[in-house]
């Protein structure tokens, strides 16, 4: 991706010529959105539609040195990321997995429900299932030695020019290495054993839309290579460094963008920069008493320029959409000018809409800088709930009808059996007898009074929201369709606790790689019908690679249904296998998942429902070779006949 | 499962220390490794213990995985409702304007037809009554071990599929008994609905897990979407294995029969469309001494119709309980895992496409495959098939008919048991008897082909019984059955003996000429023998290497050349083969003469008989190879595939009609009066 963000930046010369003082926003149409884009695929200048917009976060006569707008900005995310967060794993320095001097599995820190929270039971658990030894540990690099550290290569004309714009940035070695990288398994495998090949000579903190336009015009006159970066929580090695890039690799950091620049309570619109996080969006909107509702499992880190770029999903999508549905607007710079639509509209017929060329576009095509979304106003009640089905079977056959029925509450996921274990493993400590008990009594009721096999059965795992009276009539009609498919509501403590666990899991990964465990998620969407066969064979596969390849252990493979839709669900996976004994297991690793990847194409499923992937390019390029300028003389219009001379 | 081993997997370089000793223990000192399993006498124990105690034995079977226990009616109930039958109701109630219950009716009663009712009950009436029968009439059942293990842990891992050889009707009886005894899940089998004549026999066989199925589906969309949702349902529930004949019926010549791939299409489909993860697919050979059908097949294809199945029929067949048949070995081949076949040979893109319950014709690539799949089990199944003396005796006896001493008969066999081996039959002879006590034993279990008198072993030339049907030559009959035996020696030297006859019908030795005749004559009899489809160079290879490696040529890049000693084995293997040759020119000679403009199949086939007696009786031909009905047919589609021949719907029958050029020609290529020219051109 990041290659094609370059190639597009090589060209870009003379780019943003007088056209843009036409300003005939009023003929936006389908005509100009198509030059535009056909621009950007052909690598080609067309008159380009450039618009330039006021920074207007920036005060007239900024310093450099210049403090902070006086924002709070108490949890954003500050330029020196790694004094916040890991530089070698995933999320905060203060919250993380470790064995406490009992020999029990504990989570540091006080930001999440089961921060400093003892789970019990979860080191039997990794013995048993993974034949993870605790007292076994990987030794791994504590810090980072700069002195392995590729050097950062940057012309001294180009530092000057930047020097002018005081837009601040950084060469430091800790700052560029926290940017080469998202979070892919190999990618923090690599830091932990090794160091990158290829890592951004210059990071830079662009601080509004003006700033980016800035870089990307120097990037232009430069020949520069600019990556992105937001909350770097990729993992579809959308931030990895081409090893083979000769120019100079510019990280734009978004972070310093983390405005809401206005909100709009008539039309329910907020238009934000695009640095700012989920998880920093959701808390200032909600002072005044809104939300925006997209809440993918990144969000404390995530950023709306990274949602749109990669096609993020939340989880409560049920209600509020995906980010497709979300956005109203976007703005984006190219390296020819800047993408908008003229007006901020639910919907237009004028052609493609040229929002569903940015969308999924992984920064290939520009910077993304700003954008307007939905919000809604904070929901009066919120209920947690789950549902015990016999098996997982029975449990696809309720979500199925339940998305039939266009009934599905904010959030419905089913967990398999390994992954209802998996989510018992991490109970934490019970601080009462009575609490124990009454899980016991709950434990007996569903195995021995209904019979249900507890080596078979599935848990789904419910959010509802809205008016309180609606929830319980939602509730209500939710669980009766349950009944019917064998599912026994089992109670509001255990949804809940799955909810909670959902941002806490990721830090899972660390703990496993300092004990000889390797471990990922991937995802995939697939039509009803496949959703079983499509799980089967594919934990199935991965069991049989890794057997096929030496692993000892057989791995964890485990998935949840954690989406539903008209057509069809998303699907979710873990996988992670105990890796003693082998010498290469990345190898073992990135094979046993490809395997998974083609398992899940021969059963019918998409490469990925969220995370976003390496087809871009791809798509481009099939669009590049099949958008055919013969098929414009259909219709004789004039602007498609001017399109054709500037061709 | 990868510690066993099977030619299929192996490559001869491979060391085996193991099973280099168990063949010496059984064969003595051997120029090749061979790779078999060995085989355990399972009615041993059954001679030494009470039937009673072992047909009410406590039978828990080992079962799949992911078996969701049911009953046969839960099966059906399944079938009606699924998504494939409804789907076809719906469509044909669209196009006939009936209502869909009737058709759903139409449904029922056509499963009702075709299901099978397994019952332990059955089970263990037949565990107990075959095995009186069989301690009666056979000497051994011989079973790899080693093969039942790996079968075990197959059925646990993945639905699985058997794949026997079809040589009689004891094969599916042999199969569910054995399993039985070993304690595997019987399985399920896809019959003939010949049998469902049989008052009691075919409720007896449904209750013991045969499925019928019409011989015939023809167009009738609801007969085929409901027995193949009823054969896929089975296998994806891993309700039990499923069994059924790639060869389609049995073969009465011996010879393996070109595959049926309609069954196996099925079979395959639940792993196209991932509703399983893997599939195994389990070749079984099962060989003969003798088989009970023998006489019955002579008559069959010298034109008597087949007698039609029928309980007082097998009441009279109550006689073959006095007779002894040898021993019967049962070997179970590596269960090939449809996954790793299949690996990197299939696109996708088809079956993600439609809905899965959505019938699609299998793409042209999909076809291939299927075919591809069905060759290849039924080479491993030649491969597995045991060879036993009386094969080479009658190869050696057809050779020197009507009469020939016995010294000279034990020398030549012998002879041949080498070259036997040397081709990598898997033969099984008692080493440590005299060969001539060998050769003795096994015309005594044959008694009633050939007598055995001072010194001469002499082919019976009247029946001891009266009643050989009217217009018979009685010798006709033990000459046929003759050929049977030797038959089963063709399909191992098939590929060397081709070799052979094109270093006899090409003037000079340039290896391309001698390719040209190769490829040509497997291409004319590629309906007699199995050859894998389109791999004609790898064929002609291996026929060269086995012939290498016994000194009888020498290839050098341009010419292949006969080596002083090979010259025995370049005619014997010429000979062996002629009759087809000369079968297929004769045939050629009697459509020249043909004057009939579309003429039926069944014209054809008197009017070749008849010529052919003629033939015999004048004097003018010694080719009895083409008194059987079986090489009739197999030319008429090798004409019509080679377009000697065109065949034509008129009125719902099938007629044809000869291209006279096209066929001189191959006669006279066949008799070697022209040459044949390069692969290409000699495609008529």
């Amino acid at each position: 991706m990041a290659e094609a963000a370059a190639s597009a930046a090589a060209d870009g010369a003379g780019c943003g010529s007088g056209s843009s003082l036409e300003r005939e926003r009023e003929r936006v149409c389908a005509g100009r959105r198509l030059r535009v884009l056909s621009g950007h695929l052909q690598g080609r200048a067309p008159a380009a539609a450039l618009v330039l917009n006021e920074c207007r976060g920036r005060a007239p006569a900024a310093a450099p040195a210049a403090p902070p707008p006086a924002a709070p900005e108490s949890s954003s995310i500050p330029k020196k990321r790694q004094e916040l967060m890991k530089w070698n794993g995933w999320g905060y320095n203060d919250s993380k997995f470790i064995i406490n001097k009992k020999g029990q599995i504990e989570f540091t820190g006080k930001r999440y429900p089961l921060s400093g929270m003892v789970l019990p039971t979860f080191r039997e658990w990794l013995q048993n299932v993974l034949g993870l030894n605790l007292d076994q540990r990987t030794t791994s690099k504590a810090s980072l030695n700069a002195s392995d550290v590729p050097p950062s290569v940057v012309k001294e004309d180009f530092l000057d020019d930047l020097k002018e714009t005081s837009i601040s940035y950084s060469q430091e070695a800790d700052d560029r290495v926290f940017r080469a990288h998202g979070h892919c398994l190999h990618e923090i495998y690599l830091l932990r054993e090794g160091i990158f090949q290829r890592i951004p000579d210059i990071v830079l903190w662009p601080k509004c839309h003006d700033d980016v336009v800035k870089i990307v015009d120097l990037a232009c006159k430069y020949n520069l290579c600019i990556i992105p970066f937001g909350g770097g929580t990729s993992v579809s090695s959308g931030l990895s460094c081409p090893v083979d890039e000769k120019r100079t690799i510019v990280s734009l950091d978004t972070s310093q963008m983390n405005r809401i620049l206005w909100v709009d309570e008539h039309n329910l619109t907020a238009h934000v920069e695009a640095g700012i996080t989920g998880q920093e969006l959701e808390r200032q909107l909600k002072e005044s008493g809104y939300c925006t509702g997209h809440e993918p499992d990144s969000q404390e880190f995530s950023t709306v320029g990274g949602w749109v770029s990669t096609r993020a999903s939340g989880m409560k999508k049920n209600i509020y959409g995906n980010i497709e549905d979300l956005v109203v607007h976007i703005k984006m710079v190219t390296p020819k000018g800047v993408i908008e639509k003229s007006c901020q509209v639910p919907r237009m017929s004028t052609g493609p809409d040229i929002h569903h060329f940015i969308l999924g576009s992984e920064g290939t095509l520009g910077v993304v800088t700003e954008a307007t979304i939905k919000i809604r106003p904070v929901p009066e009640y919120q209920k947690y709930g789950s549902v015990a089905f016999p098996n997982f079977e029975r449990g696809v056959a309720c979500l199925r009808e339940i998305a039939k029925q266009r009934c599905a509450p904010a959030s419905i996921r089913l967990m398999d059996n390994m992954q209802f274990q998996f989510g018992l493993a991490l109970k934490p400590q019970v601080s009462s007898i009575f609490t124990s008990f009454l899980d016991g009594l709950k434990k007996f009721y569903i195995t021995k009074f209904k019979g249900f096999d507890p080596n078979q059965l599935s848990v789904a795992t419910l959010l509802f929201e809205g008016d309180r009276e609606k929830v319980l009539q939602h509730e209500k009609q939710v669980y009766d369709i349950a009944a019917k498919f064998g599912g026994l509501a089992a109670g509001e403590d255990n949804g809940q606790r799955g909810y909670l666990l959902t941002y806490v899991i990721a830090y899972l990964r660390d703990l496993g790689l300092e004990h000889y465990v390797l471990g990922e998620s991937f995802e995939t969407s697939a039509p009803w019908d496949r959703v079983i066969d499509l799980c089967r064979n594919v934990k199935e596969r991965i069991a049989k690679e890794c057997k096929e390849k030496g692993v000892q252990f057989s791995p964890l493979s485990t998935c949840r249904v954690t989406q539903t839709y008209d057509a069809g669900a998303c699907i979710y996976f873990y996988f992670a296998f105990n890796y003693r004994g082998i010498s290469d297991p990345l190898t073992v690793f990135e094979e046993t998942e490809a395997a998974a990847r083609e398992e899940i194409l021969a059963n019918g499923g998409s490469l990925s429902h969220h995370h976003g992937g390496s087809q871009v390019e791809s798509i481009l390029q099939i669009l590049k070779d099949h958008i055919n300028v013969s098929y414009f003389f259909i219709v004789p219009m004039a602007v498609y006949k001017f399109y054709l001379a500037v061709i | 499962m990868e510690k066993t081993v099977n030619l299929a997997t192996v490559s001869p370089s491979t060391p085996l220390p193991r099973a280099l000793k168990r063949q010496k223990e059984r064969h003595g000192p051997q120029k090749e490794l061979k790779k078999w399993d060995e085989f355990e006498d399972m009615l041993e124990e059954r001679r030494h213990f009470s039937d009673l105690k072992y047909a009410m034995k406590c039978y828990t079977p080992t079962v799949y995985k992911g078996l969701c226990p049911c009953k046969p009616d839960k099966i059906k109930r399944c079938v009606l409702k699924s998504e494939e039958v409804q789907y076809i109701i719906k469509q044909i109630s669209k196009e006939t304007h009936e209502s869909t219950d009737i058709i759903q009716e139409e449904a029922s009663v056509i499963l009702d037809e075709m299901a099978h009712k397994l019952r332990l009950g059955a089970i263990r009436f037949f565990a107990f009554s075959l095995s009186k029968v069989f301690k009666r009439i056979y000497k051994k059942v011989c079973v790899n071990e080693e093969g039942i293990q790996r079968l075990q842990r197959a059925i646990q891992e993945h639905p699985v599929v058997l794949l026997p050889s079809h040589r009689s009707y004891i094969d599916f009886l042999m199969l569910s008994y054995v399993l039985y005894t070993y304690d595997l899940p019987v399985p399920v089998i896809a019959a003939g609905m010949d049998f469902l004549g049989m008052k009691l026999v075919g409720e007896l066989l449904r209750m013991s897990g045969a499925f019928f199925m019409r011989r015939t589906f023809g167009g009738n969309k609801l007969y085929w979407t409901v027995f193949s949702e009823y054969v896929k349902t089975m296998l994806r529930n891993g309700y039990a294995p499923v069994e059924f004949f790639l060869e389609g019926t049995r073969s009465r010549s011996a010879k393996t029969l070109t595959p049926k791939l309609g069954l196996l299409n099925i079979v395959m489909e639940p792993f196209f469309k991932r509703e399983v993860f893997d599939t195994y697919l389990v070749p079984i050979s099962i060989s003969y001494d003798r088989p009970l059908e023998e006489t019955l097949y002579a008559h069959e294809l010298l034109g008597v119709p087949k007698p039609k199945e029928s309980t007082t029929g097998l009441l009279k067949a109550r006689k073959v309980l006095n007779e002894n048949y040898g021993s019967i070995h049962v070997y179970f081949g590596e269960p090939l895992s449809l996954r790793s076949i299949a690996n990197g040979k299939m696109s996708r893109g088809p079956y993600n496409l439609v809905p899965r319950h959505i019938p699609q014709k299998p793409s042209e690539d999909m076809h291939a495959f299927v075919s591809h799949v069905a060759y290849k089990l039924e080479l491993l199944q030649i491969q597995n098939m045991v060879l036993n003396p009386w094969n080479l005796v009658a190869t050696v006896f057809l050779q020197n008919l009507p009469r020939m001493d016995f010294d000279i008969l034990v020398k030549k066999t012998v002879w041949l048991k080498d070259l036997t081996q040397t081709f990598g039959g898997f033969l099984i002879w008692p080493d440590n008897i005299a060969a001539d006590e060998v050769i003795h034993s096994s015309l005594l279990l044959h008694s009633n082909i050939v007598n055995f008198n001072k010194d001469q072993v002499i082919l019976k030339e009247e029946s001891e019984e009266p009643g050989t049907a009217e217009g018979l030559v009685f010798q006709h009959i033990t000459i046929l059955m003759c050929v049977a035996y030797r038959n089963q020696l063709l399909n191992i030297f098939v590929r060397p003996s081709f070799v052979a006859i094109s270093l006899q019908m090409t003037p000079g030795f340039r290896k391309e000429d001698i390719y040209s005749c190769f490829d040509f004559l497997r291409d004319v009899f590629s309906d007699e023998f199995i050859f894998f489809p389109g791999n004609a160079l790898k064929d002609f290879e291996e026929g060269c290497y086995l012939l290498t490696k016994n000194e009888t040529i020498q290839v050098t890049p341009q010419d292949i050349l006969v080596t002083d000693k090979g010259d025995t084995v370049v005619s014997f293997l010429a000979l062996l083969f002629k009759p087809f040759v000369e079968g297929y020119r004769i045939i050629c000679q009697y459509l020249q003469k043909e004057e009939n403009e579309g003429f039926t199949e069944k014209q054809y086939l008197t009017g070749i008989r008849n010529y052919n007696y003629c033939l015999l009786q004048s004097g003018e031909s010694e080719c009895y190879e083409l008194l059987s009905s079986d090489m009739h047919k197999n030319a008429l589609a090798a004409l019509v595939r080679l377009g000697a021949v065109s065949k034509n719907k008129v009125n719902d029958e099938y007629t044809y009609k000869v291209n006279d050029e096209a066929i001189i020609k191959l006669e006279e290529m066949l008799g070697a009066k022209i040459p044949i020219g390069k692969p290409v051109t000699a495609r008529l």
